[in-house]
């Protein structure tokens, strides 16, 4: 494995919640607070600020209103909008700014409030995340969109809906050992199954929850990051790619562009699909987790049901997944969630992952994809 | 005409490719493809990201397609409250070409069959609006 000359030294996130009851600038405080915390650097010594939202709260340019209230001015400050893969997308900006040799130390803040608005607005605007064009006017959602992947995959691979409900029962179960989940209930195969259709084959827990929500990350320069806290996480592989809309893809069981993240974050790093201890995967539906199996060749095509019908994503298996309860468990504060996934992948690899610790995890992956496989993010964290 | 008047919800009024709109209004489902390329796209657009010309012939999609993948949706966006259930759903003609669109509501899901043949036929809404629909090839 190649030497990484970036590392995560700080993670935080809020409770994720259906309304948390705050503003945007205290919800982001909050995940930020806990990303400083025990480190041997004060807020003027951030360098430089990247915010990831996609701005469901009425403040435009979030980026300047939270980096004040965090004390990062006058440093520079940046907003990404990636849709659901935002944070992720932070990260690796974050990472080349460190890498160039342009800053020392950057803070990664994602940040959604989503519960100022309805479940229908929330739906609409999400749908405009889709060519307003051409594919919005039709009614395009993100369920129907995932769900029409859920029938493809059904189709040429004779999955079913229990295998995709064995997803959400797996997340459940772990979301009962994450306080910061919004859901932290145990669910039972027949809740998931017998529960309110969405857009067919996919149902109301099939689904992940609009929630408010936000996570940190502080990236350092290896030079500073040992003198910066106890255990650095190191960033040693980044893939990203891209996929067009709906009318001009070739494959509607598998995304392309999370593939393409897969191989070039395995090649960065210098491993294969079999060195990951452990990894968080996109889950905003449960056919999405299945496809993350097999687009990060933990599975063969096809092979992904296996997976969860074999328990091979468990704590005990061979490669466990999404062990925080997973988008479907926690809620999904689109800008905030990378972040959360790649903190859970940092507490794991210094040892703090309580009831949850994978045994001598070393080796760590996050997968975060924005719209229905419009963007795509894989990043490797080692010890 | 522009494209204030196509489909349920118009985000887009403005587009170099209105004409769609105004064969729409015909009766016509078009394409459009690169006088300098001769790339085909569908949905339609005047500008070519393959060799970046700004010239186009429109074609009709008149021929058979294929279902690729769909979804029955119970729960719509805002304002289409009173639609549902309707199904999205994806058509590959061949050639490059695939439509995005609603089954027509004379198709019921247990009918539904991934390769089952469809055609794209243009629909007048309510509201003196106008889109397209995929409907079911006896």
């Amino acid at each position: 494995m190649q030497m990484a000359d970036v590392a995560i030294v700080g993670v935080g996130q809020s409770n994720f919640s259906r309304a948390c009851g705050i503003s945007i600038k205290e919800l982001a405080f909050e995940a930020f607070k806990e990303a400083m915390d025990g480190l041997n650097i004060g807020n003027t010594e951030v360098e430089a600020s990247i915010v990831c939202s996609s701005m469901y709260d009425p403040q435009r340019s979030p980026e300047n209103p939270i980096s004040e209230y965090l004390g990062l001015t006058p440093h520079p400050t940046f907003l990404i909008e990636n849709a659901c893969a935002a944070s992720s997308t932070g990260l690796k900006v974050a990472w080349s700014f460190i890498k160039s040799g342009l800053y020392k130390v950057v803070a990664v803040i994602g940040v959604e409030k989503m519960s100022g608005q309805t479940s229908r607005e929330v739906a609409e605007r999400m749908g405009r995340m889709y060519d307003v064009t051409w594919e919005s006017p039709f009614g395009l959602t993100m369920p129907s969109g995932y769900a029409m992947y859920a029938r493809a995959h059904m189709a040429q691979y004779g999955t079913t809906e229990e295998q995709l409900a064995k997803v959400r029962v797996k997340n459940a179960y772990y979301s009962t050992k994450n306080p910061k989940a919004t859901y932290r209930k145990a669910l039972s195969l027949a809740e998931v199954l017998e529960s309110m259709p969405i857009a067919n084959p996919l149902k109301m827990l099939d689904s992940c929850a609009n929630a408010d929500g936000s996570s940190c990350m502080i990236l350092a320069h290896k030079d500073v990051a040992k003198a910066i806290c106890k255990i650095p996480i190191w960033i040693a592989g980044l893939g990203s790619a891209s996929s067009p809309g709906m009318t001009k893809r070739e494959e509607f069981a598998s995304f392309n562009c999370a593939r393409q993240a897969a191989l070039q974050a395995y090649t960065m790093a210098g491993i294969s699909p079999q060195d990951i201890d452990l990894a968080e995967v996109h889950d905003c539906f449960t056919i999405a987790e299945i496809m993350a199996y097999e687009d990060l060749e933990f599975a063969k095509p096809g092979e992904g049901p296996r997976l969860i019908d074999e328990k091979e994503t468990y704590l005990e298996g061979k490669i466990p997944v999404n062990i925080d309860g997973g988008l479907l468990c926690k809620g999904h504060p689109i800008g905030a969630t990378g972040g959360s996934q790649i903190r859970t992948i940092v507490l794991q690899l210094r040892g703090e992952g309580g009831e949850v610790q994978v045994k001598d995890a070393a080796i760590g992956l996050a997968h975060n994809i924005g719209g229905i496989g419009h963007y795509a993010n894989v990043t490797i964290l080692r010890r | 005409m522009s494209f204030e008047v196509f489909g349920i919800v118009a985000h887009t009024k403005e587009s170099k490719a209105e004409e769609f709109v105004n064969y729409l209004e015909q009766g016509r489902v078009m394409g459009t493809r690169c006088k300098g390329c001769d790339a085909a796209y569908f949905p339609p657009q005047v500008d070519c990201p393959r060799c970046l010309a700004s010239e186009v012939e429109w074609f009709e999609i008149t021929g058979i397609g294929k279902l690729i993948t769909y979804s029955l949706v119970h729960y719509g966006p805002a304002g289409f409250e009173d639609m549902t259930p309707y199904i999205v759903a994806l058509a590959n003609f061949g050639e490059g070409i695939k439509v995005f669109a609603v089954l027509s509501s004379d198709i019921h899901e247990q009918e539904i069959k991934p390769g089952m043949l469809l055609r794209v036929v243009p629909v007048r809404l309510s509201g003196n609006r106008i889109s397209y629909e995929l409907q079911a090839v006896e």
